[in-house]
């Protein structure tokens, strides 16, 4: 089974890797300080994942997920990361992470501002748009009816495939809707962002974002 | 379990949020902050043990010093709680928090508690010319620092965020020696840990989603507690509701200005309205407690089964929503719900 590594051990961090070991996969879990300081955490809140460094965690995984603050992306271990897939979960969220021009820039989407500081990096965008109470109450098996969808933007095929087949694993439908720059459209202040609907209303809100206010305002910032 | 009667104590929660009269206009914040006065001396009346105000600095709300509002209740009362939901302590002075609860606590004979926390928005730091990026640091050395300053000895102390403390004494001394504090906590695990830590006591903030989720965070505190040391105090939690006579009636009541202030906050945070199904579907599975008596008491009291509280703060007045339905929502929290909440309680001990 493939062995995933989170950085940040936070409510999302925690309700993700959850998530992961139900669906058998392993999981090595590292915070911003040394593993003894979220041992208990992962202990009792993720029995069966692992404390780690930061180093560790992306050392030994397959696939690591960001779900740190975002304004907090420079502490990430960009070397260790070089020719991993990498899912960044992470949004801009004033309210955590204060005023970061670069962060608020509409001519990119926060994600490739993270390819851009991962260069050797395969960066795909998920989990970032559902909250993390529905993440942890709406997993349901595939096919089954009512089964909410996540929505995944990244630039290379076999990336986004292999993402949609952990999307899957762990109770959502996985729903591709293109290349990084849409990262955008499942941001904050666009309709997707909160959003945890069914695969059909997914696509819908990500095809309508750009007669959305926010849609309007990054079409003309990137005229 | 030791067989003793699970005893539980109920509070109401509020923020301060500007009400509307029988013609919807809005209070002024004048009026708003006299209308929770009036609500805290019903509460008493009514028989809840506990009203927790918020500090917020934000136009939809009228209470920014919630200290000086529970003084104001403090002389009104005799018998109810006087809490904060929460004071933001890292925008604050923790001497001056200090010595604005043991003042509460002399006025209301030992009724003041601070429960202590990050809050849902935090204007405060820019208001007050701090660093949201220092949010960490500023929370544990206050944290700290508050913690030695409870003890009521002279204090030494020497940090990053405010001016060294060499043997200071700080008055006035309470009665009792000491005064209740809790720690309000999200759903970020390194808040339960600290809690534990700093031997505070619990509150835990269920403003969405199932209550579920939380079960494995109060084995967290309490395994916390037994690594450091520190005393397992019981857990209280809160969540928002409204109660009127019937489901229907608190549900036609709550929405409109339950949704005008979901709403208004996700605008400065970037999530979209809020439709009906999502707001119907936090009632049936999620942690918004709204409907008649008997729906809301039944609600609770699972809630309070499952993850073993020992206090629950009902959150209440979001929006808009008119003055005399708060009152109402008191009244019916405080002569219905919590009898049958108990009744309920004690039916599964038995
Ligand atoms: N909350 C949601 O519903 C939600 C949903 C989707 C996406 N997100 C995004 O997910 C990210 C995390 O959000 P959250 O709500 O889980 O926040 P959170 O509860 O505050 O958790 C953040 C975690 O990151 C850790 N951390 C901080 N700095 C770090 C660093 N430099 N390196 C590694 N770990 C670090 C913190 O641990 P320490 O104590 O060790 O510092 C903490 O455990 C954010 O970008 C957020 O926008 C949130």
């Amino acid at each position: 089974m493939k062995t995933i590594g989170i950085l940040g051990v936070g409510k999302v961090g925690v309700v993700i890797a959850q998530l992961l070991l139900k669906a058998g996969y392993k999981v090595l879990l590292a915070g911003s300080g040394s593993p003894d300081k979220i041992a208990l955490t992962v202990k009792v809140l993720t029995p069966g994942a692992v404390a780690v460094t930061k180093q560790e965690a992306v050392k030994q995984a397959d696939i690591v997920i960001l779900a740190l603050p975002l304004g907090k992306y420079q502490t990430i271990p960009k070397d260790e990361l070089a020719g991993k897939l990498v899912i960044d979960a992470m949004n801009y969220w004033w309210e955590v992470d204060g005023d970061q021009p670069d962060l608020k820039d509409l001519t990119t989407s926060t994600s490739e501002t993270i390819q851009k500081f991962l260069p050797e990096s395969h960066v795909v965008k998920a989990f970032s748009h559902i909250g993390y109470h529905e993440l942890h109450d709406e997993t349901r098996p595939a096919g089954a009816p009512g089964r909410k969808a996540i929505a995944i933007a990244g630039n290379n095929e076999a990336d986004l495939d292999t993402i949609a087949g952990l999307v899957n694993d762990v109770g959502f439908d996985p729903v591709i809707i293109g290349p990084l720059a849409f990262g955008i459209r499942l941001e904050p202040g666009s309709d997707v962002f909160g959003a945890h609907v069914e695969a059909a209303a997914l696509q819908s809100m990500v095809d309508h974002f750009p007669q959305t206010e926010l849609g309007k305002k990054v079409l003309s910032a990137r005229k | 379990m030791t067989g003793k009667k699970h005893e539980v104590l109920f509070g109401i929660d509020t923020f301060g949020d500007l009400p509307v009269d029988d013609n919807k206009n809005l209070l002024t914040y004048a009026q708003a902050i006299r209308q929770v006065v009036d609500e805290a001396v019903l509460a008493e009346k009514v028989g809840i043990d506990a009203i927790a105000l918020g500090e917020h600095h934000r136009p939809e709300y009228a209470i920014s010093a919630p200290d000086t509002v529970l003084a104001g209740i403090a002389t009104k009362t005799s018998k109810i709680t006087l809490a904060t939901g929460v004071t933001v302590l890292s925008s604050d002075d923790p001497v001056r928090v200090f010595e604005r609860f043991s003042t509460i606590d002399a006025l209301s004979n030992g009724r003041a508690q601070v429960i202590l926390g990050r809050g849902s928005f935090t204007e405060s730091f820019p208001l007050f010319g701090y660093d949201l990026q220092d949010y960490e640091v500023l929370f544990e050395e206050k944290v700290q620092l508050f913690a030695e300053l409870l003890k009521e000895k002279p204090v030494t102390w020497e940090g990053t965020t405010r001016a060294a403390l060499d043997k200071a004494d700080v008055f006035p001394k309470t009665e009792s020696g000491h005064i209740e504090t809790m720690i309000g906590v999200g759903g970020s695990p390194q808040s339960v840990i600290r809690a534990a830590h700093y031997n505070f006591p619990l509150m835990l903030a269920i403003i969405g989603g199932s209550p579920d989720r939380f079960v494995p965070y109060i084995d967290l505190y309490r395994q916390a507690t037994k690594e450091f040391g520190t005393k397992t105090h019981p857990i209280g939690m809160h969540s928002p509701g409204f109660i009127a006579d019937t489901d229907e009636e608190a549900i036609r009541l709550a929405w409109p200005p339950y949704k005008k202030s979901h709403d208004r906050i996700g605008k400065t945070r970037g999530w979209a309205p809020i439709t009906r199904d999502q707001f119907m579907y936090e009632i049936v599975n999620g942690s918004l407690y709204i409907g008649s008596p008997e729906t809301v008491a039944k609600k609770m009291a699972r809630s309070i089964k499952l993850l073993g509280v020992g206090r629950f703060d009902l959150v209440y007045g979001q929006g808009p929503l008119a003055a005399s339905a708060r009152l109402k929502f008191i009244e019916l929290y405080g002569t219905k719900v919590i009898p049958r909440v108990r009744e309920l309680l004690a039916e599964d001990e038995r």
